[in-house]
This record gives structure tokens, sequence and C-alpha cells, in this order.
């Protein structure tokens, strides 16, 4: 029975793997890795959701030139953060790090979006990595000016030309 | 020790306890003893019997065990429970055709006779053996057993199961099996 052979009586066989059982956890192993990865990838090419509906974040008035101001986009649980860089500039960012989702917040010079978790710094003009482990740039949050609104209409993670 | 087996000759029990006792001062579980001293039938007679572990070769108490937590050793020694593993739940209590193990309450886990494996390990014979004063229990070579009256026989029937043993039990000359099916007994009362 298999079942004894895995849980001997014995206490020597205990601990004992043999080569061909050992070959076998490999290969079942490695294909469920395989199937993972292409479930993974299926799912990335196929289950893009629809585009995120837009919604208006600010007017244009309320946020004086270096002011910050939270929003969720493009749903009610992704936090995003938009800057007034300059008198007609405007960005704005996912607020969750890249590196393990910690919330970012500007540094105090208002230059750098900095995650207090593992000191990563990102730049404030387009959300590049200056420092820290984040391995990839902060999701940007694409703005669009509709008379004196703001509206945020799409996300570029960098993962499409937007 | 090479070549050593541990019999056990009920005839020669005389209910001194002093394996109980020796048993229960060893350092692995002190204060609890691992052997039962069995009365036959305490009203018609004083004969005793001490039930040490018989250390089967197919061990029904591991067999049963739900936790694998019974494990028997190269030598041939079904060891006590491993204490992470068991959870007290004492199907080896009743499965045992011997009825050697116990389960200890205070610590939730079941102990029984590992042949004083810390002893016999290591060349020394068990506890109980060394201080039986009619050898009831004994530890030593087989041709010292040869001079007995009584023979060694370590398999035993338990209705349909057979169980052949590490530790011999010495029996009257004629029989080379011993049965001891329960029902089988009751039946020859009533006839």
């Amino acid at each position: 029975m298999l079942w004894r052979e895995e849980f001997s009586l014995h206490a020597a066989e205990e601990r004992y793997v043999a080569r061909r059982q050992f070959g076998k956890f490999l290969v079942l192993s490695s294909l469920g890795m395989l199937a993972g990865n292409v479930w993974i990838l299926v799912r990335s090419l196929l289950g893009r959701g629809p585009a995120p509906v837009g919604r208006a974040v600010a007017r244009t008035g309320d946020l004086p030139v270096g002011g910050v101001k939270l929003f969720r986009f493009p749903e009610d649980y992704d936090p995003c953060l938009l800057l007034r860089t300059a008198q007609d500039t405007y960005v704005a960012y996912s607020q969750k790090c890249t590196h393990l989702s910690c919330a970012v917040y500007p540094s105090n010079d208002g230059r750098r979006l900095e995650c207090p978790c593992h000191e990563g710094y990102f730049s404030v003009e387009d959300g590049r990595v200056l420092q820290g482990p984040p391995p990839r740039p902060l999701p940007r949050i694409v703005l669009e000016r509709r008379g004196d609104q703001l509206w945020a209409t799409g996300v570029d993670d960098g993962s499409t030309e937007s | 020790m090479f070549g050593y087996e541990f019999f056990i000759d009920p005839s020669r029990c005389i209910g001194c306890e002093s394996c109980v006792n020796a048993c229960s001062e060893c350092e692995t579980h002190r204060g609890q003893s691992m052997i039962h001293l069995d009365f036959i039938d305490r009203r018609q007679t004083t004969a005793t019997v001490p039930s040490v572990c018989m250390h089967c070769d197919d061990p029904t108490c591991a067999q049963v065990c739900p936790a694998d937590a019974i494990k028997k050793t190269e030598d041939g020694v079904v060891q006590s429970s491993l204490k992470p593993r068991c959870v007290a739940c004492s199907n080896c209590v009743l499965a045992c055709p011997f009825g050697i193990p116990k389960v200890m309450l205070g610590p939730e886990q079941m102990m029984k006779c590992d042949m004083c494996y810390d002893r016999t390990s290591e060349g020394k014979r068990p506890m109980c053996a060394t201080v039986c004063p009619s050898q009831a229990l004994a530890y030593v070579p087989p041709e010292e057993m040869r001079g007995r009256r009584e023979r060694p026989t370590n398999v035993f029937q338990f209705g349909n199961q057979r169980v052949t043993t590490k530790v011999f039990m010495m029996v009257p000359g004629e029989h080379v099996t011993l049965s001891v099916d329960v029902v089988d007994y009751m039946w020859e009362q009533e006839a």
C-alpha cells in the first residue's frame, strides 16, 4: 500500500527518500510551476478588464502649487496622489509602492515621492525610481483637463503605451 | 547486547513488584512504571504476570496510529510514541492484543515499555530484568533458557490475528503457538 510506504512504521525508513520518488517530486512540482505560469500568462493576455471609467479628481483652482490631494482611481480601493508641481503642471500617481505596496507620500522638499517602508524614492516628474528596492516606476495616472476640472482617465503602468 | 533475548516466564513471577518499582525509577519516565503486574484471578490464586511490551514484528499499535507516532527501530524495538506527534487518541491502547500501551493523562501521550532503550542500546540489561529475583523477566542468551522446563515461544494467535514478537513467552512444553483468543476459553467453559 502506498500510504504505508509513505508512513512507514520503521524509524529508519521514515526519512528515506528514494531516487525515483525524488525524481517524481521534481517532475510534478516543475509541471505545476509551468501550469501556474501558463495560467498567469493566459490571464494577463486575455483577461484585461474594460478601460477604466474616468472620474473627476479636482478643480484646477483647489490645489495650491506644491499641494497634494488624495483620490481613488480607477476603483475605490486604489489610492492615488494628485500633485501640483507648477502653476500649470499636474501629475498623479498610484500611491502603492511597486516594491511591497506600502503607501508613498511626498518628501519634505516636495520633489520626491518617498516610501517609508524600505526607503524607496520616486521622482515626482515621471515616477521613475530614484533609490531603493522598488523594481518599477510608479503607475502614472493619465490626467485630462475638462473645463476647470481635472479628470483621471487611465493608468499608465509602463506596460502599454497610452 | 547482541544475542540476548527477553523472556517472560509467568510461572516464576512471585508478584513482588520489584520490576514495577525499578521501571518507575528510570530517568526517562520517572515516577511512571511501564510494566503492568497483572493478577490473574485474585480471589482464587496468587498468580501474577508481569506484562512488558512484546515488541511485535508487525506492531498493531503502530499500524492503527493515526498520527504516525509509533516507530519501530532497526533492532526490532517498538518505541514509545513520539511526543510531538501523539494525540493521545488511545487507538493503540484499544488495539494492542497484549494490552501494553498506556495513555498518560498528564502529558497526554502514550507511553509504553521500550525495553529500556537507553540501556539495551548500549549493552546493558533492561531494568526489570536486572532486579527480578526469580528471573520471571530474564534478558539472557537463548541458550540459558534451554535448561528450563518451559519452552519459549514468540508466536501468538489472537483469533485470526497471528502475532510474532521479539520478546519470548515461556509456555508449557507442548505449546508452540500460544492461542490467547478469549472467546476460545469462553466456549470451553460453557461446554
